[in-house]
């Protein structure tokens, strides 16, 4: 048996009274992509700044290649840190760099001889916004002259650029039309299956989840009550799922809403 | 008996939160001075804190040192004719823009444009998810953000503060030949013969030190912003509140150290 490449066990956090994440265990395999869904405020973007170390869980483990990341020393979970790349949910893009600076962010950032020169990063740069659709030219705007789709995309190819070993996507294809939805759904399954990356990917869209995922989790009051191949989404005899996937307004979910 | 104990209780917790707070600024400040040792050095954020702290704030800093140094005249030639001592005037103009004055104005001033700009841009920095941004893409954002805004505050300061220390008494020296009738040859020799190297290098230690506040307020306000916008205002506030509290701290405590004796 191989050991996965994430591995949760019990992952707890509370915001004040509130318990966001209430025993989380999760597997995701080397390789292959995962789809987490679940209510908007469920905590499924908690969820990923937990495993990036960004915020504290209360309890649990979290392994990455069968090490706890938890309670490293700063170094160590700097160096952890770097070997994930992660779309945010809005994007935060660096709105004092220019787009292409963005993009190659990481690439210039990286230390030694992972570092590159500033006209090849340029170059790696155009590339990556041509495969996430933006014209090249794109890459002299700054930011804010983007709109929210495009600064989506920028975002998506920021995180891609430097062919991390892990990637989370938080919502990749929200705010983008639904052709440009399925490029960004390709380009997703392309970093994971060509390059071999291991996917986290956070969304409401049923058809860009079956389209990202291998395996696929609901999220719903603080566990994941439900893990099976992505492909089973629309029919997976879960009520929960049944629910929330095809937005049905009566249900197990919509009594808990009301509370 | 009970009232007494909440009472002490309270009191505790409040010290305990002001040395709590006070030992995370430290530590904070220490973090952000040990990545100034270590590579790689964002050469491009520091040019561009050092403009901001430099260049831009010239005009305002500038404008407040030339009417310092002629108000110190007039008021010092009001006051000092009454005893017959308006040779002194030179001296009295000379010694508090160096020794006090520039710094401080200069310090005063800074704390309020570029400390202000600091905090709220790192600030939205923070809520915007940016900072978290930079984790992943292997750079620290105290050795990003942080280490060269504090590099440029204590290199900047210094330099306003010869611009304000010239200007304070170009000031004195306008207002006391034109307005006053001293002769300008006399004024200029009354004036280094009070003025000793010890005041100007002082006074720029003084900079050095406000500079190195300001932008430690700024950074350290901004890095800890909470909640959007409304969260961002507060940290701005209270980088420039709390940077022209230390500033003019600091610069009781530098005097009482080197000029006290
Ligand atoms: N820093 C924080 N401080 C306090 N509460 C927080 C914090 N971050 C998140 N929360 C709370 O945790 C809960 C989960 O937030 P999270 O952002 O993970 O939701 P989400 O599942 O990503 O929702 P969405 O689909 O709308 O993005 C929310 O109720 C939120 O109020
Ligand atoms: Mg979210």
């Amino acid at each position: 048996m191989t050991v996965p490449k994430i591995r949760i066990r019990g992952l707890c956090k509370s915001f004040g009274s509130k318990r966001v994440l209430d025993g989380i265990d999760l597997d995701v395999e080397a390789g292959t992509s995962m789809v987490v869904i679940g209510g908007s405020g469920s905590g499924k973007s908690v969820l990923l700044r937990c495993i990036l170390g960004l915020i504290e869980p209360d309890a649990g483990r979290i392994e990455i290649d069968g090490v706890d990341v938890i309670e490293r020393s700063r170094a160590e979970q700097d160096a952890i840190r770097a070997r994930i790349g992660m779309l945010f949910q809005a994007g935060a893009l660096f709105d004092s760099l220019s787009v292409w600076e963005n993009v190659a962010f990481g690439l210039l950032a990286g230390r030694g001889a992972r570092r590159m020169s500033r006209d090849a990063a340029r170059v790696r740069a155009g590339e990556v916004l041509a495969q996430v659709g933006l014209d090249p030219s794109v890459g002299d705007l700054a930011p804010a002259e983007l709109s929210g789709g495009m600064q989506k995309r920028v975002g998506l190819a920021r995180a891609i650029a430097a062919t991390p070993e892990i990637l989370f996507f938080d919502e990749p294809t929200t705010g983008l039309d639904p052709i440009m939805g399925a490029v960004i759904d390709g380009l997703i399954v392309d970093c994971v299956k060509r390059l071999g990356s291991t996917a986290i990917a956070i969304t409401h869209d049923m058809a860009s989840a079956t389209r990202i995922g291998d395996r696929a989790a609901m999220l719903y009051q603080g566990r994941l009550v439900w893990q099976g191949a992505a492909g089973e989404l629309l029919d997976s005899g879960n009520p929960l799922v049944d629910q929330f996937t095809h937005g049905r307004r009566e249900g197990p979910i919509g009594m808990e809403l009301r509370r | 008996m009970s009232r007494l104990f909440d009472l002490v209780a309270g009191l505790g917790r409040a010290v305990l939160a002001t040395v709590s707070g006070a030992g995370r600024l430290a530590l904070f400040a220490l973090i952000g001075l040990s990545h100034l040792l270590r590579p790689p050095f964002y050469w491009r954020n520091f040019a561009s804190a050092f403009f901001e702290f430099a260049f831009f704030s010239l005009p305002v800093v500038a404008l407040t040192a030339i009417f310092s140094g002629m108000v110190i005249a007039l008021q010092s030639y009001t006051g000092f004719s009454r005893f017959n001592a308006q040779s002194a005037i030179a001296g009295i103009v000379v010694l508090s823009v160096v020794r006090e004055l520039g710094p401080v104005l200069a310090g005063l001033m800074v704390a309020g444009r570029v400390g202000a700009a600091m905090a709220a841009e790192i600030g939205t920095m923070r809520v915007t998810d940016q900072i978290d941004a930079l984790g992943t893409l292997s750079t620290d954002p105290m050795k990003y953000l942080v280490a060269p805004r504090l590099l440029a505050g204590i290199l900047a300061l210094p330099l306003l503060v010869v611009v304000a220390d010239i200007l304070g008494v170009l000031g004195g020296f306008v207002v006391s030949t034109v307005k006053l009738g001293f002769s300008p040859s006399a004024y200029i020799a009354s004036t280094f013969s009070f003025v000793q190297p010890i005041d100007v290098t002082v006074g720029l230690a003084k900079a050095a030190a406000f500079g190195f506040l300001i932008a430690l307020m700024g950074c350290y306000n901004g890095y800890n912003s909470r909640g959007g916008a409304q969260g961002v205002g507060a940290s701005t506030t209270a980088a420039v509140v709390a940077a022209s509290i230390l500033v003019l701290c600091f610069d009781y405590v530098l005097t009482e150290m080197f000029f006290s004796r």
